[in-house]
C-alpha cells in the first residue's frame, strides 16, 4: 500500500460523540437539562472543531494527496482477510464530516430551545449524539463494513428517533415501518459486499485491508465482470437509505418524530449516506453502464414523483418529505450521469437549506401549538418576523432562484444531465418539470403558512410568539450559509471556479483499474463533457425563469385567486387530485401486494405448517417420541431378574470370546 | 507324567466353568458371590501358569494385584450382602427385584 499522513484526531471526531452519547444516555435524568444539553452540544461541537482542524490540513496538502487515515488496530485478521479499525478522511468524506458536524451542530443548538419543554429530554440529546456518532463513522469509516456498521447504526437512531413519542401508537408504527423497508434496502447492501469480498479475496497481497476503499478502487478492474451486480445491489440499499423509489416509502411517515429530527436526520444528513455511497463508490458504478442508468432513471423519476405529492400535501411538514425525496432524486440522477462531484455540491446546499426549512417549519409548529396542518395556519409574517424571513430565503434556494445555493446545484445538475453521454434531453425534460414544480409547491406552502389571515383558533392565536434564540439564531446561521453556500460552486460559464467541483476532482478521477475498463464511461464521469457555454447560459436562464414563474404562479393561485386551486382540484372529476393527495395509493399497492400476502403467508403456512406442524409437531415432539418408543424397548431388559442378566452377561461374553478366536 | 502347561489350562478351565455356571445357576447371592471369586481364581491359574512356562514375572505381578481387587471386591459385596439381609431376611436374587426398570 503506498504511505499516507496519519492523524490521530481523526477518531475523536468519531468518538467523543459516542462518549457523551453514553454518559448522557446512562444518566439520563439525573442529569440536569441544562448539563445534558451542554454535554451534548458541546460533543458536537468539539467534532465540529476537530473536522475543521483536519480538514484545514487536508487543504494545505498537494491536491492529488490529500488523504489522512487513523488505524486504530485489526478488526478481523485471519488468512490474507484482514480488516482495520479505522477512519480516513479525502476530500469527499471531509466536505460529508463538515456538513453532518456543521449543521447537526445547528440543529443540537435548535433543539435545546425546540426540546426544552419535553420529558424526554435526556434521551433525546443521547440518542441524537449516538447518531452524530453513527454517521461519522459511515462518512470516516475506512473500509465498507465501518461504513455499514454506520449505515445500521444512523438506521437505528432514525427509528429511536423518529419513534422518540412511542407512547402514540402511529409513532411507534412509523418508527417500524422505516426500520423494516430500511432492512430491504440494507439486505441488497449487505449481498453487494458480500459479492465484492468473494470475488475480490483470492486477489488480494498480503496484508491489504478487504473492503478497504483504497484496495477497492486499486482492484476496480478485477470487479469489472460482477460490477453491474454489485452496483445495483449497492444501490438497492442506497434507495432505502435514501428514500428512492421504491423504497421511498418510509421517509414521510418519519416526520412522526420531533422536528429537529426530520432535520437533521431525514432532511440533511442520514438520507444522504445513499448518495455519499454511491459517490464513494464511484470506481465501480463508472464500470457498469446500467447501473449507472438505473441510477438516474430512479433518481429523476422519484424527483418528478415526488414532487407531484407534494404540491397536494396540508401537512407542513409532509410538504418537506416529498421534497426531500425528490431532492435526493436530483441527486441520484447527477450520480447516474457522472457528476458525482456536483451530487455531492447538491448534497451539501440542500443539507443547508432544508435543514433550515425543516427547522422553520419547526419553529412554526411551536408557535401553533403543535398545529401541522397549513390549513388552519396563515398570516404568520408579522407574528413571527425571524421565521418567515428565513423560511423565504430556503424557499428560494430549493427553488433555484439565483443567487441562492439550491440554483447552483440544481442547475448544474440539470446542465450535466442535459450534457453528459449517460443524460440526455428526456431526462432533463423531467427534472426540469419537476423544478418548476417545486418552485409552486414551495410558494404554496409559503403563502398558506404566513401570509393572508390567521384561521386557527382563538386560543391557539393568542398563544402565537416567536420562537427564542436558541431556536432562531440556527435559522438565521442556515439562512446566511443558504445564501452563501453556493458561490463556492460558482460555474466556469458565469466566471467562476467550480472551486467545490475541482475540490473532488481527485476522488472522482483516479480510478486506476477503472481507467482501462471503463474508459468510455469515465470520460463522462470525470465531468469532462463538452462544454457549450452558450447552451449552459440559455439552460440557467430557463431554469431560473421557471423557478420564478413557478413561484409567481404558487404566490398568484394562492393568494389572489383561490378559485383556480379550487377549480384545479376539481379537475377531471377530481380523480387526479384524489390520487395526488393518497400518494398513488403507493402505500396501499404495497400492503395489497406485499403485506397482506405475507401476512397470511406468516399466518397459514408459516404458523400453522411450518412452525406448529413442522417444528412443534415433526422436530420437538417428534424426537421426544423416538426416545419415548426405544425406551419401551429397552426397558423389557431392565427386568430386575438378577440371573437374567447374569445370563445375558455370560451369553454375551461366549459370544464375544468365540468371535475373537474364529474371526483370526 | 510330566505336568505341562496343557493341564494348567485344563484345571483354570474346568475352575473357570464350575464357577461359571454356579454364577448363572444358583439363586443365593453368597453362592454367586463365591463362584465370581472362582472364576477370578482360576484366571490367576493361567497367569501363574503362562509366568512359570515363559520365564517370565510379569504374570505373578498380576497375580497378586488380582488377590488385592478380589479380597476388595468380597470385601464390599458381603458387606452389601450382609445389609440387605437384615433389611429384607433373605440373600435369595430372585427375590431382589427392587432396581426393576
Amino acid at each position: 500500500m503506498e504511505s499516507h499522513a496519519t492523524e490521530s484526531l481523526l477518531r475523536w471526531i468519531v468518538l467523543v460523540p459516542l462518549l457523551a452519547a453514553a454518559v448522557g444516555g446512562l444518566l439520563n435524568r439525573r442529569l440536569p437539562k441544562q448539563v445534558a444539553g451542554l454535554l451534548a452540544c458541546g460533543a458536537v461541537g468539539v467534532s465540529f472543531a476537530l473536522s475543521v482542524t483536519v480538514f484545514l490540513r487536508l487543504t494545505r496538502m498537494p491536491a492529488a494527496e490529500r488523504f489522512v487515515s487513523d488505524t486504530m488496530g485489526t478488526w478481523i485478521g485471519f488468512g490474507n482477510l484482514q480488516i482495520d479499525l479505522g477512519f480516513t478522511m479525502d476530500p469527499l468524506s471531509g466536505v460529508m464530516a463538515l456538513v453532518v458536524t456543521g449543521v447537526g451542530f445547528l440543529i443540537h443548538i435548535y433543539s435545546l430551545g425546540y426540546m426544552a419543554h419535553d420529558e424526554g429530554f435526556g434521551r433525546f440529546f443521547a440518542y441524537m449524539n449516538l447518531f452524530i456518532f453513527a454517521m461519522m463513522t459511515l462518512v470516516l469509516g475506512e473500509n465498507m463494513l465501518m461504513l455499514f456498521v454506520g449505515w445500521e447504526g444512523v438506521g437505528l437512531c432514525s427509528y429511536l428517533l423518529i419513534a422518540f413519542w412511542f407512547n402514540d401508537e402511529a409513532n411507534a408504527a412509523a418508527g417500524k415501518k422505516a426500520f423494516i423497508v430500511n432492512r430491504i434496502g440494507d439486505f441488497g447492501f449487505l449481498l453487494g459486499i458480500f459479492l465484492i469480498g468473494t470475488t475480490l479475496l483470492p486477489h488480494l497481497a498480503e496484508g491489504e485491508g478487504l473492503f478497504s476503499f483504497r484496495t477497492l478502487q486499486h482492484h476496480a478492474g478485477i470487479m469489472a465482470p460482477v460490477a453491474t451486480a454489485i452496483c445495483l445491489l449497492l444501490f438497492l440499499g442506497a434507495t432505502g437509505k435514501s428514500a428512492q423509489i421504491p423504497l421511498y416509502i418510509w421517509l414521510p411517515d418519519a416526520m412522526a418524530g420531533p422536528t429537529p429530527v426530520s432535520a437533521l436526520i431525514h432532511a440533511a444528513t442520514m438520507v444522504t449516506a445513499g448518495v455519499y455511497m454511491v459517490a464513494r463508490m464511484n470506481f465501480l458504478f463508472v464500470l457498469s453502464p446500467t447501473a449507472m442508468g438505473v441510477v438516474a432513471a430512479v433518481g429523476v423519476v422519484t424527483a418528478i414523483f415526488a414532487a407531484t405529492i407534494a404540491l397536494t400535501q396540508n401537512d407542513i411538514k409532509k410538504v418537506l418529505a416529498y421534497s426531500t425525496v425528490s431532492q435526493l432524486g436530483y441527486m441520484m440522477l447527477a450520480c447516474g450521469v457522472g457528476a458525482f462531484g456536483i451530487a455531492i455540491f447538491h448534497v451539501m446546499t440542500h443539507a443547508f437549506f432544508k435543514a433550515l426549512l425543516f427547522l422553520g417549519s419547526g419553529s412554526v409548529i411551536h408557535a401553533m401549538s403543535n398545529e401541522k396542518d397549513m390549513r388552519v395556519m396563515g398570516g404568520l409574517k408579522k407574528k413571527l418576523p425571524i421565521t418567515f424571513w428565513t423560511f423565504l430565503i430556503g424557499t428560494l434556494a430549493l427553488a433555484g432562484i439565483f443567487p441562492f445555493a439550491g440554483f447552483f446545484s440544481k442547475d448544474e445538475i440539470l446542465w450535466k444531465t442535459f450534457s453528459s453521454e449517460l443524460g440526455g434531453v428526456l431526462p432533463w425534460a423531467l427534472g426540469f418539470l419537476a423544478a418548476g414544480l417545486t418552485a409552486f409547491y414551495m410558494m404554496r406552502l409559503v403563502v398558506l403558512t404566513f401570509f393572508g389571515e390567521n384561521r386557527a383558533s382563538a386560543e391557539v392565536k393568542s398563544h402565537i410568539h416567536e420562537s427564542p434564540a436558541t431556536m432562531t439564531m440556527p435559522l438565521v446561521i442556515l439562512a446566511v450559509l443558504s445564501l452563501v453556500g453556493g458561490w463556492i460552486g460558482w460555474p466556469h460559464f458565469m466566471g467562476g471556479g467550480a472551486w467545490f467541483e475541482q475540490w473532488l476532482a481527485p476522488v472522482f478521477s483516479s480510478g486506476h483499474g477503472a481507467a482501462a475498463h471503463g474508459a468510455a464511461v469515465h470520460g463522462a464521469a470525470a465531468g469532462e463533457a463538452v462544454h457549450d457555454t452558450m447552451m449552459e447560459w440559455i439552460l440557467a436562464g430557463a431554469s431560473l425563469a421557471w423557478g420564478l414563474i413557478g413561484l409567481g404562479v404558487g404566490y398568484f393561485v394562492y393568494m389572489k385567486k383561490i378559485s383556480i386551486a379550487t377549480s384545479l382540484r376539481n379537475l377531471g372529476g377530481g380523480v387526479p387530485y384524489k390520487i395526488l393527495l393518497n400518494k398513488y395509493y403507493v402505500d396501499e399497492a404495497y400492503e395489497g401486494t406485499f403485506i397482506r400476502p405475507g401476512y397470511l403467508l406468516s399466518k397459514n403456512v408459516l404458523w400453522k405448517i411450518v412452525d406448529a406442524g413442522l417444528i412443534d409437531g415433526l422436530l420437538v415432539n417428534g424426537s421426544a417420541l423416538v426416545v419415548a418408543i426405544t425406551g419401551s424397548v429397552l426397558r423389557l431388559f431392565q427386568n430386575g431378574m438378577v440371573r437374567f442378566y447374569a445370563w445375558s452377561f455370560t451369553i454375551g461374553v461366549t459370544v464375544f470370546v468365540l468371535y475373537l478366536s474364529f474371526s483370526g | 507324567m510330566e505336568i505341562t502347561l496343557t493341564h494348567y489350562l485344563l484345571l483354570a478351565m474346568t475352575v473357570f466353568l464350575t464357577g461359571m455356571v454356579g454364577f448363572v445357576v444358583r439363586r443365593n447371592a453368597i453362592v454367586m458371590l463365591m463362584c465370581v471369586e472362582l472364576m477370578l481364581s482360576s484366571v490367576n491359574i493361567v497367569f501363574a501358569a503362562y509366568s512359570r512356562f515363559h520365564a517370565n514375572a510379569d504374570g505373578h505381578v498380576f497375580v497378586l494385584m488380582n488377590f488385592a481387587v478380589a479380597a476388595a471386591e468380597a470385601a464390599i459385596g458381603l458387606a452389601i450382602l450382609v445389609e440387605i439381609f437384615r433389611r429384607r431376611r433373605t440373600v435369595n436374587v430372585d427375590d431382589l427385584k427392587a432396581l426393576m426398570e
